[in-house]
């Protein structure tokens, strides 16, 4: 099964490079991109529940485990997950997905695949964001850092796509 | 019992999701504050080897300006030194003094981890219990504090950053010697702020904010920066004044852990004061 060993792959660089190269650049002390939540935006649509939770609370906890934030990342990953299901069948009344293909830009045009992207990529920033300080207090502060790091996880994700979405045409 | 099974089963999503979802909230309750960082914590060896490693080759890109302040580090030094100063007095001598006691050790250290950008900012040190580092013990850089030493593992230490919203430090203006606290409220690394100054005292712009002295964690009189602006909020018979960091966290690499001899003999009047 050559394609696990993909996923596999996939979510060691992106845990890599969220703990190594993302957590050690500074952004001005707003910006905290969030991008490793990329993994579980573009796992194939047949992927069974458990496995896309798990992943997701694993790799949240790999990162907690870099960055002295013990469940922080892994209550954030892990909500995006539950949401994931849902949010793709709020996308897509009129078509149904085949199996084989992942979410992404190829097979769903840019459009389809940013608003997707908006809505996972915030909800999983807020969730974060809040847990993080763990109140209301100086709620602007908290949706200024939201917002922008939230477009920079977005920008990197879309980069990504346009990447491999120009590699895979070829 | 047959039919809650098969719901359970069914909705299997939904339950694991729950169970995964309070396991991280339990994690986030039981770790994140800032002193119980025990069960599973990024000082383990394995992470540390790792981020030193990454934290070589960031350091590389900042070699210059690394090398900048280890050199107006030395010169402050070098004029410390004796040498440096020519004798005026000839009456005075100097032999070996039983009226001092030695209060201070310190032990040069490599950032090999930092944030600046989260609400909880820690760094990561390559030294820990082999070199003698400990729980609580102050880290400082020769014009500025870095933090404390939360936690160490063999090889390597976590520390607290002053610029993390859990940081309370006892500060005081060295022009006026009143006692306040400083902490950070999360925002901007470069500004902290100090409180509990009463409203009577003379505050200008510029102002050194140094040490108090009075916790028995950081050594006394080393500057934390300087004043930038100051208000009195409505209501209120203290100021609230902004701290200029005299150091750039982002632009720390080498760092002194400082061990107070004496910690534990004010740590224990403490404890019996409480006692009582």
């Amino acid at each position: 099964m050559p394609k696990i060993y993909g996923h596999i792959s996939r979510f060691l660089i992106l845990l890599l490079f969220q703990v190594l190269v993302l957590n050690s650049l500074n952004w001005g002390g707003y910006i905290y991109p969030a991008f490793y939540i990329y993994f579980i935006l573009v796992l194939p649509f047949e992927t069974a529940g458990w496995a896309l939770l798990l992943s997701a609370f694993f790799m949240g906890l790999g990162v907690d485990y870099f960055s002295n934030s013990m469940g922080i990342n892994a209550a954030a990953s892990v909500f995006t997950a539950f949401l994931r299901p849902t949010v793709l069948r709020l996308l897509s009344s009129k078509r149904d997905y085949e199996s084989n293909i992942r979410p992404g830009v190829r097979d769903f045009g840019i459009a389809w695949f940013l608003s997707y992207l908006v809505i996972l990529v915030l909800f999983h920033h807020t969730i974060l964001f809040f847990l993080e300080y763990f109140s209301l207090k100086g709620f602007l502060h908290t949706l200024l850092r939201i917002i922008l790091s939230a477009v920079v996880t977005m920008l990197l994700a879309l980069l990504v796509q346009l990447i491999f979405y120009q590699n895979e045409k070829k | 019992m047959r039919n809650l099974i098969v719901f359970i089963w069914k909705n299997y999503f939904f339950f694991l999701f729950l169970i995964l979802e309070v396991f991280s909230l339990v994690l986030i309750s039981k770790n994140n504050y800032y002193q119980r960082t025990v069960m599973v914590n990024s000082t383990s060896d394995f992470t540390g080897g790792i981020l030193e490693w990454s934290g070589n080759f960031w350091q590389y890109l900042s070699l210059k300006d690394a090398n900048k302040i280890l050199a107006e580090e030395n010169a402050q030094f070098y004029n410390r030194l004796p040498s440096s100063f020519i004798k005026n007095d000839t009456n005075t001598f100097y032999f070996r003094d039983t009226l001092y006691k030695r209060q201070y050790s310190y032990i040069s250290a490599k950032i090999i981890g930092n944030s600046t950008n989260r609400r909880n900012n820690y760094l990561k040190l390559n030294k820990g219990q082999i070199h003698g580092v400990k729980k609580d013990m102050a880290v400082i850089t020769s014009n500025g504090l870095v933090g404390q030493v939360v936690e160490a593992s063999k090889h390597f230490c976590s520390v607290m950053s002053v610029i993390n919203t859990h940081t309370r430090i006892s500060a005081r203006l060295k022009s006026s010697s009143q006692i306040g606290t400083l902490k950070w409220d999360g925002k901007d690394y470069r500004t902290g702020t100090l409180i509990d100054i009463p409203s009577h005292v003379q505050i200008h712009v510029g102002d050194s904010v140094i040490t108090s002295g009075y916790s028995y964690i950081y050594p006394e009189g080393h500057l934390i920066g300087t004043v930038e602006d100051f208000r009195i909020d409505r209501g209120d018979s203290f100021y609230t004044i902004d701290v200029r960091f005299s150091i750039d966290y982002n632009k720390v690499f080498y760092v002194y852990i400082v061990k107070n001899f004496f910690q534990d003999e004010l740590l224990r009047l403490e404890r019996n004061e409480m006692k009582e």
